[in-house]
């Protein structure tokens, strides 16, 4: 099959050829990062908390009238015999935040020297006691878990300043990069700490896309925050019970004591903490998604169009063709390989495009740099697409008999 | 001549209506996700009191430093130390401090739980300054203000639940364990976005309104923490203030939203010149270390900075526009094959005497036509496609999205417009083809 001819011939479609090789470029630059979002989406909202989630249940508890510290964490501990004494319930804690929340935690600066003038390293603070990682279902890589005795209080105000605490293996290793973070003392703004156990995996309760640096690096401060505002109470549930316990629970804790105020939308699933936070980037994914399948429909679309169109001019002279010996597979490749050729034009520039349109994103909407293999696929689908347009097409003009040359002459 | 227009464009869409069909669908749909996206976008970008948005302010005071702040801008909360100094001043017609409290309700009747109320703690320019409506009294007084009296002011929502809607102005409700006169009950008001506690309201500028109001200085007097956002200069809140409510007042934690009211320029002027002497004193009394940055925001400058419009809106504005660019080129190729096609009709009629003028008139219509049949096509779409945004965009935005007369004329408006731009070209082309040679050459 010779290239030079089929050059010839597009040359006199100066202005159709181009709109084509226009319209396949413009596709590929936003099927392209169409797609990469949609693929960043999916991966920030499939991440796993590291948690039970199946298992797991939140409840916002909100105190009534002006309470003191000493009063609130009474009530806290008596909440908390509470849940843990339910037949269903395999453990409880109390803590300010929850993975999955989507709202604001409490940020820590970690120093590794007392009188660090550097920046600190970031993470993510979860109030926490000796039942915490039992009632998440982490496990401990490393070191032990809280003691009963070693749990302060704490009220709104207080610094953090726990003798102990537990961190992720990610700030671990961001803390110490060869791996010896246990038994290390590091310092918070409240003074001296000893790590003293590492866990494997726990998300903050950020679910956005602002804080994914930090996402994974949490720090269990053992301290009940008694703030007179109120509380979370983080449960799980034995396997099977836990829709019984989303009506028992906060049931319980009104029997208990009735000025709190625990409102419908403040017992949450952790599933139903899953789907909330990450509505956004779901949406976003299938809006995408739908607007890449619609846009190849269109390109598709246009370039069955005006394939048809060259077809239906040029049937005399593939009638001569026929005539002058070739065969329908010379006139059905003929077609094929102009698309192709056209496809390619518009891939070049797309990716150009594509590269640009990028690089914009990831100013305006703080995206990583797109990899090359999204254009690839970008490209590959797109020849795909242009070679299935134009089949209809060019078996229609494989079809023209040799005839037609005789024809309006 | 119109009318024969149209007819020749009917007969040749029925000659070749794939191609009809085609151009047809693809406008539809390239105006239809546009004028999805477009809704959203007018809907989150809306300007809440449109009637003074331009003569209100929100003042902000960086009181946490350059090594702290964001790129040099100021927290987009004021201390309780600034705000309270800028209260105080007194420099602008009217100002308002506010920051989202939540208070809770518990029923007589023991059998019913208790539940809690998202509000403001506000002080009592608040109303007049949003022009906030009510059925029933009024705010209270700058004397409630000062005497931190225990009063507020409830939603229409509120009333009809606990009140059955009658007048309730001047009965006493019961608020986290304290007794509340009620000075007045507000008609349905409910801002879109909701601009005046934005930075702080937990809900986000979408949520649901607030249903109680009390005043500023009596939330103070009962140490209610804000119920959204609050932060310090240091991460750690403790580092920033001693322990205890009065060291947390006295410290440098932002959580306060300061409103002013400045109805010229010269006022705005004036005030901005304060501000920026307000932080050079701050400086020069040694509490901060660095000159004055100050901001003086409108609304609208307000509502670009805590970026109101979600990013998701922004970008499927755009998407969908290279969406329509793309039918665009898509169509103005059809088009070409199209009209190219009937090379031999045009020939026929210039043969007969009509001029290219009579040509581009001929096409032009017919391409309106074809934009005209896209707009209802998309139109059609455009409602298909508002159904179901709520897959995309969270309730609360989503709820805020409707079809009205505008946005119909809109959709037809650029339909035609677009169509009629891609034709250009062609018609232009169609336009060039030489009579004899035509007739000729198809014999």
């Amino acid at each position: 099959m010779q290239i030079q001819p089929i050059l010839v011939a597009l040359r006199r479609h100066r202005v159709a050829t181009s709109l084509i090789v226009l319209q396949v470029a413009l596709t590929l630059m936003i099927v392209s990062n169409a797609l990469f979002i949609v693929q960043t989406r999916w991966v920030h909202l499939s991440r796993p908390t590291g948690t039970d989630e199946a298992h797991l249940f939140v409840i916002r508890n909100e105190w009534v009238g002006k309470l003191d510290v000493a009063q609130v964490d009474a009530r806290m501990r008596a909440d908390l015999a509470t849940l843990r004494s339910m037949p269903g319930v395999r453990d409880a804690f109390a803590s300010e935040a929850y993975p999955l929340e989507g709202g604001w935690g409490l940020l820590a600066g970690v120093r590794r020297q007392p009188q660090q003038t550097q920046r600190p390293q970031f993470s993510i603070v979860y109030f926490a006691d000796e039942h915490a990682l039992d009632t998440l279902g982490i496990s401990l890589l490393a070191g032990r878990n809280f003691r009963a005795d070693e749990i302060g209080s704490l009220g709104p105000y207080d610094r953090v300043a726990p003798a102990v605490v537990i961190i992720t293996r990610d700030l671990a290793y961001k803390l110490f990069p060869d791996g010896s973070a246990l038994g290390k003392t590091v310092y918070l703004v409240g003074g001296p700490t000893t790590i003293i156990g590492i866990v494997d995996v726990l998300q903050g309760p950020y679910a956005g896309s602002t804080t994914r640096t930090i996402d994974e690096d949490s720090i269990l401060v053992p301290a009940r925050l008694a703030d007179p505002a109120g509380a979370v109470y983080l449960v799980r549930a034995r396997p099977g019970e836990l829709p019984a316990l989303l009506q028992a629970a906060p049931a319980a804790l009104l029997a208990n004591n009735r000025l709190r105020v625990i409102n419908p939308d403040g017992v949450i699933t952790l599933a139903e903490a899953r789907a909330g936070g990450y509505a956004t980037d779901r949406g976003v994914a299938i809006a995408m998604g739908v607007a890449c399948v619609l846009l190849l429909l269109a390109t598709a679309g246009g370039i069955v169009g005006l394939s048809s169109f060259w077809v239906s001019q040029r049937r005399r002279q593939i009638g001569i063709r026929r005539a002058l010996g070739a065969t329908r597979r010379h006139i059905l490749r003929y077609f094929q390989v102009e698309n192709f050729l056209i496809v390619s034009g518009g891939i070049v520039l797309g990716a150009l495009f594509g590269v640009a349109a990028n690089l914009m994103l990831m100013k305006y909407w703080e995206l990583p740099r797109m990899p090359l293999w999204v254009l690839g696929m970008g490209a590959l689908l797109l020849w795909l697409l242009g070679q299935v347009a134009v089949f209809g097409p060019a078996r229609r003009a494989a079809a023209v008999p040799p005839i037609e040359a005789t024809r309006a002459v | 001549m119109m009318a024969y227009y149209l007819g020749l464009a009917l007969r040749s869409s029925r000659r070749s209506r794939a191609l009809t069909a085609l151009v047809i669908v693809l406008m539809g749909c390239g105006v239809a996700t546009c004028m999805v996206s477009y809704a959203v976008f007018r809907a989150t970008a809306a300007d809440p009191i449109p009637w003074k948005s331009n003569q209100l302010f929100v003042a902000q005071v960086d009181n946490f430093g350059p090594t702290k702040t964001y790129q040099g801008e100021p927290p987009d909360l004021l201390s309780y130390t600034d705000a309270t100094a800028l209260l105080a001043a007194s420099k602008a017609v009217r100002q308002a401090l506010v920051y989202p409290v939540s208070l809770s309700i518990v029923p007589g009747d023991s059998q019913r739980q208790p539940f809690s109320l998202p509000g403001d703690a506000v002080t009592s320019d608040f109303f007049a300054m949003f022009d906030v409506p009510f059925r029933y009294g009024s705010h209270w007084s700058a004397a409630d203000d000062a005497h931190r009296a225990a009063v507020v002011v409830i939603s229409d929502a509120l009333n009809r639940q606990l009140f059955g809607g009658a007048d309730s102005v001047g009965r006493v409700i019961n608020l986290d364990a304290h007794d509340y006169r009620i000075a007045g009950v507000l008609d349905d008001w409910n801002p879109r976005p909701r601009f005046f506690d934005l930075a702080s309201s937990a809900g986000g500028a979408f949520g649901a309104p607030g249903q109680i109001y009390i005043p500023f200085g009596h939330a103070i007097d009962l140490q209610k923490s804000s119920s959204g956002a609050s932060y310090c200069s240091s991460t750690d809140d403790s580092s920033s203030h001693g322990p205890g409510w009065s060291a947390f007042l006295r410290g440098e934690c932002v959580w306060i939203s300061a409103w002013v009211e400045l109805p010229t320029a010269a006022d705005t002027r004036r005030y901005r010149q304060y501000l920026g002497n307000y932080a050079a004193e701050q400086q020069r009394v040694g509490r901060f270390a660095w000159a004055p940055n100050v901001r003086l925001r409108s609304v609208m400058q307000w509502l670009d900075v805590e970026h109101v419009v979600p990013k998701a809106s922004k970008l499927s504005m755009i998407v969908s526009m290279g969406f329509l660019l793309i039918c665009l080129v898509n169509v103005m190729g059809l088009l070409l094959a199209g009209f190219m096609r009937r090379a031999l009709e045009v020939g026929v009629r210039r043969a007969l005497g009509a001029s290219r003028g009579a040509i581009h008139r001929q096409f032009l219509v017919e391409a309106a036509a074809l934009g005209l049949a896209g707009g209802v096509l998309g139109l059609l779409l455009t409602l298909l496609g508002l159904s179901g945004i709520r897959l995309v965009f969270e309730a609360k935005i989503a709820g805020l999205v409707r079809l009205d007369p505008a946005l119909v004329l809109l959709t037809v408006l650029v339909a035609v417009i677009t169509t009629l731009i891609a034709a250009l070209y062609p018609v232009w082309r169609a336009a060039q083809v030489q009579p004899a040679w035509q007739l000729k050459s198809s014999g």
